[in-house]
């Protein structure tokens, strides 16, 4: 299974083991991961699972449709770098990815 | 004290708010047992993909669960699936279950959600007569949903028109009867209303409003539903979506006030203080309305969940929250905050009556107080934060699309 490594904004790294084809966000949640809410399951419609995910894993992810560019606008402090993590599919490519989480989400 | 003189803390409900307090006692740190009894045989899982990607057939049942067993495990989280809890001993701090077990408690949680208002009708108990509410309910309605079939949807609310939406896509013959005048009725403005009712009708649904049903007729099966004006519409399965029903019923047996669902104070806490309520079947004081209100909906679940938790491990914080809500719908996307009801003007940015995203905005006093956005994530987003503010915005510009929201956010 991909190994996920989620660095909260204190510094403190969760890695996780992920099932490939569910979600960064599933796999974050199901594995009590603080700092990843999930409020609404992984519809793109509350942006509570805001990640920063840096290179060399973001260019490698498919791009954000138009809705999730949308809700991050209006997430905490959205820069280049944050990701929707439902939106993001665990597959074994992804094997190493590390994501950091923002201070706060709602 | 409990078994072995370790601390407890019981859950009854194995929906969201069963499953988010317990994920949310972990991670706080609790370090005495955890343990959720749900009557469904189900792991805890999520509920909105229902009437959504679960009845479209895109997500399978692993997906909804909030934890697979082997994250409820590795968690230290107890799950006793399938087994109603009859009676709660407050003296004792006991909980029996229907198996006849019992579990003692150091704080009990109330997650027992709601269950689907059945259809007040003669001919509604007819086996292809289905709620919607849980996985074995969208299973039964899945293995009846041929291509061609003819259902008949009753109730205009989210369930009703999410699960047409679905159904009209797989080549179903869908018709959706509403009581109201509008669907939506409870929950949005008629310009809303009317906005969902043409996207409905362009796909292909037969939507009818201000229709009465009186029965459901056919012999062993329904094969169809009875209308006021005494006509009918034929149909091989119908889905009934017309509300929900708190479960309110172990509460009010156990002493626990009830009135509108099991009553709570601001932090989640019942007249027992070693009792707690969460979720759909919990009516708590909103801050925010200024008054009590019980909400459907998983944000409220999934937060008055953590504010249980953290009131347990004694941190004695209030709940406060701005409802908001989501329903997809084709390749919509509904989104509202606030709640509009009491509205004295309304504010439409865009046109609902030719494009297919728009805003509307709800002010009272000249404060926004709700708004319901339709493929618009940025303009939701930034409607969130104005409403929580209770802001005092301008109609002309929140109707002027020239107008970046964003300038009246500062």
């Amino acid at each position: 299974m991909p190994t996920l490594r989620f660095i909260a904004a204190g510094g403190r790294t969760h890695v996780v083991e992920a099932l490939p084809g569910t979600s960064v966000m599933a796999a974050a949640t199901a594995n009590l991961v603080p700092g990843i809410v999930g409020e609404c399951g992984g519809s793109c419609a509350c942006a509570t699972c805001h990640v920063y995910v840096d290179e060399p894993w973001l260019s490698q992810l498919p791009a954000p449709d138009a809705m999730e560019r949308g809700m991050l606008e209006g997430a905490v402090e959205p820069g280049p770098h944050s990701r929707l993590s439902c939106q993001i599919q665990v597959t074994e490519a992804l094997d190493g990815l590390v994501l950091r989480i923002p201070a706060g989400q709602l | 004290m409990s078994e072995a003189g370790q601390r407890a803390v019981v859950i009854v409900g194995g929906g969201q708010a069963g499953g988010e307090t317990a994920a949310e006692l972990r991670k706080l740190g609790y370090d005495g047992r955890v343990i959720i009894v749900g009557e469904e045989p189900f792991l805890p899982y999520k509920r909105p993909p229902l009437s959504k990607a679960y009845l479209a057939g895109s997500v399978g049942e692993e997906q909804l669960y909030m934890m697979q067993a082997a994250n409820l495990d590795k968690a230290g989280i107890e799950y006793r699936g399938g087994v109603a809890v009859t009676r709660i001993d407050r003296a004792a701090r006991r909980v029996r279950l229907a198996d006849g077990s019992e579990l003692a408690y150091d704080a009990l949680v109330l997650a027992t959600g709601g269950r689907a208002r059945p259809l007040p009708v003669p001919g509604a108990d007819k086996p292809n007569v289905f709620l919607l509410r849980t996985i074995a309910d969208v299973q039964k309605i899945r293995s009846r949903c041929q291509a061609g079939a003819r259902v008949a949807i009753v109730g205009g609310g989210f369930i009703g028109l999410e699960a047409a939406a679905v159904l009209v896509k797989q080549g179903l013959a869908v018709t959706v009867l509403e009581g109201l005048p509008r669907v939506l009725a409870r929950v949005t403005c008629p310009e809303v209303s009317a906005f969902f009712e043409r996207m409905h009708r362009e796909a292909g649904v037969d939507l009818r409003t201000g229709v009465g049903v009186t029965a459901i007729e056919g012999a062993a099966q329904a094969e169809r539903v009875r209308l006021a004006d005494g006509s009918a519409v034929e149909a091989d399965l119908v889905i009934v979506g017309i509300g929900l029903i708190p479960n309110t019923e172990l509460a009010a047996a156990a002493g626990l006030a009830v009135d509108n669902g099991i009553v709570v104070d601001a932090y989640a806490r019942t007249d027992d203080p070693d009792i707690y309520a969460a979720g759909d079947c919990s009516n708590h004081p909103s801050s925010f309305l200024g008054r009590r209100v019980r909400l459907e909906s998983v944000q409220n679940a999934m937060e008055q969940a953590r504010a249980a938790a953290r009131n347990i491990m004694g941190r004695n914080e209030a709940y406060q929250m701005v409802p908001w809500f989501w329903s997809d719908q084709y390749d919509l996307k509904l989104q509202m905050v606030g709640v509009s009801s009491g509205y004295d003007q309304l504010v439409v940015r865009g046109d609902p009556t030719t494009q297919r995203n728009f805003a509307v905005f709800y002010l009272k006093d000249g404060r926004l107080i709700a708004a319901d956005t339709v493929s618009r994530p940025q303009d939701f987003m930034l409607a969130k934060k104005l409403v929580a503010a209770g802001a005092v915005v301008d109609p002309a510009q929140l109707a002027d699309e020239a107008v970046a929201l964003k300038t009246l956010a500062a």
